[in-house]
């Protein structure tokens, strides 16, 4: 085991890519999520579509509770008028919940399954048959998120101030001048820390989310080289932890998402 | 890449997961979610049982009204009889006082009659007896036919 440790934990970190170069997919990303992105979707609508006003069953009960501390927390935030931010925020939560929990199921567990499959089924040399099941440790998935949410950002900012108004606070924010000649020698001054700021939101939110989700699936990777009588020492305590890392990831996601919303739609 | 015995270790490491979180993470969640559903009937039959009560304070609102009604009637009803009862009473009386009266009037005035008469046939008598004194002045004297006198005044 240990003189392929290396082989292993490599053949764990790499992609069922469709193909090479930057045109190329990583298709196990991109599958996962769509199917956790489809389990949200599907659960949370059968429960609203079947809701009761009286008896709730269990499963509503947990979609009023997870609906009720979202709507809460972007009602706390966010004072503008907004009806896209609430089922944004919720969608965020749940996904980025889904996707990191994908981290708690053995690392062995799916991937050898796609071998198994991709070796009987495709004549595939196992070797060769990469997958990996956690959507949000991989760094494009992550940005895609975060990207999303800068056009959102962007989006209202603009439709909150207007496009002149926007304009106008990107230049004149966060140093004002009171003549004329301090407004304009300022101007590209303030346009940089914009940009800064701008360009910093979407990377500070991917990162963290995978950074703390590619660790943890390292972890378990490490973990999973040990001789297996030991495993469980080290790996139980790490997913236990791991419970609390995946609920906070993706709250503070959704909180931060929220907090940017109501930055950009405030007036200074 | 083969199975090898680290799939087991995996496994294992799993079902102490999993373990856990049916022992630690479910219960809570379960507890809340039941509470919760728990609170929502409760609130739901109190509702329900504050609907009834109001009901049922409605009906009985309408029962002591109509009761009400029901008594007032009877006594309006009682006090009009008894109202009768004391007119034709009044009546009754008044009819015998007024009987009683006339009756004492009738029996004065056949008193005041004879009394009239007396008188009236006193004057008469002395009339007669004057008229027949002047008559019989010269033929008759007094003395010797008072008697006669006596006895025609005693027929009238």
């Amino acid at each position: 085991m240990a003189s392929n440790a290396s082989e292993y934990i490599k053949h764990h970190l790499t992609h069922w890519n469709s193909s090479t170069g930057f045109w190329s997919l990583h298709v196990d990303t991109f599958t996962v999520s769509l199917i956790l992105g489809f389990v949200f979707v599907a659960v949370f609508a059968t429960v609203a579509r079947r809701a009761r006003v009286e008896n709730p069953g269990r499963l509503q009960l947990f979609v009023e509770m997870i609906f009720d501390m979202v709507d809460n927390q972007v009602k706390e935030t966010f004072h503008g008028k907004s009806k896209v931010l609430a089922p944004m925020a919720l969608t965020i939560f749940c996904w980025i919940f889904l996707m990191n929990a994908m981290d708690m199921l053995p690392v062995d567990f799916l991937p050898m399954i796609a071998q198994w499959i991709g070796h009987t089924a495709f004549g595939a040399d196992p070797e060769h048959v990469f997958l990996r099941v956690v959507p949000s440790a991989d760094v494009d998935a992550t940005f895609a998120m975060s990207l999303s949410v800068l056009v959102c950002i962007i989006g209202f900012s603009i439709t909150s101030k207007g496009l002149g108004g926007w304009g106008k606070e990107l230049l004149t924010a966060p140093f004002h001048a009171s003549g004329a000649v301090g407004t304009v020698i300022l101007a590209p001054v303030n346009l940089l820390f914009q940009l800064v700021e701008l360009v910093a939101k979407p990377i500070s939110l991917s990162l963290r989310l995978f950074g703390n989700m590619y660790a943890g699936e390292l972890i378990f990777i490490l973990i999973a080289l040990l001789p297996w009588q030991v495993q469980w020492i080290l790996g139980a305590p790490w997913a236990i932890f791991h419970i609390l890392i995946i609920t906070l990831q993706a709250f503070v996601f959704m909180m931060l998402t929220i907090v940017y919303m109501s930055l950009a739609a405030e007036n200074h | 890449m083969e199975f090898n015995v680290s799939l087991l270790g995996q496994a294992l490491t799993f079902a102490i997961l999993v373990w856990f979180t049916m022992k630690f993470v479910w219960p809570p969640l379960t507890n809340m979610m039941d509470e919760r559903a728990k609170r929502i009937a409760d609130g739901l039959s109190a509702a329900e049982r504050g609907r009834q009560d109001l009901q049922a304070s409605e009906k009985r609102v309408a029962d002591e009204l109509r009761k009400a009604r029901q008594q007032a009637a009877e006594i309006v009803a009682g006090a009009e009889k008894r109202a009768n009862l004391i007119v034709d009473e009044a009546r009754v009386a008044a009819d015998s006082e007024g009987a009683r009266i006339i009756a004492e009037a009738k029996g004065r005035i056949d008193l005041e009659v004879l009394r009239a008469k007396d008188v009236l046939r006193e004057q008469v008598a002395m009339l007669a007896v004057s008229g027949a004194e002047k008559i019989l002045r010269r033929e008759i004297d007094p003395a010797g036919h008072a008697d006669l006198l006596a006895s025609i005044k005693a027929e009238f």
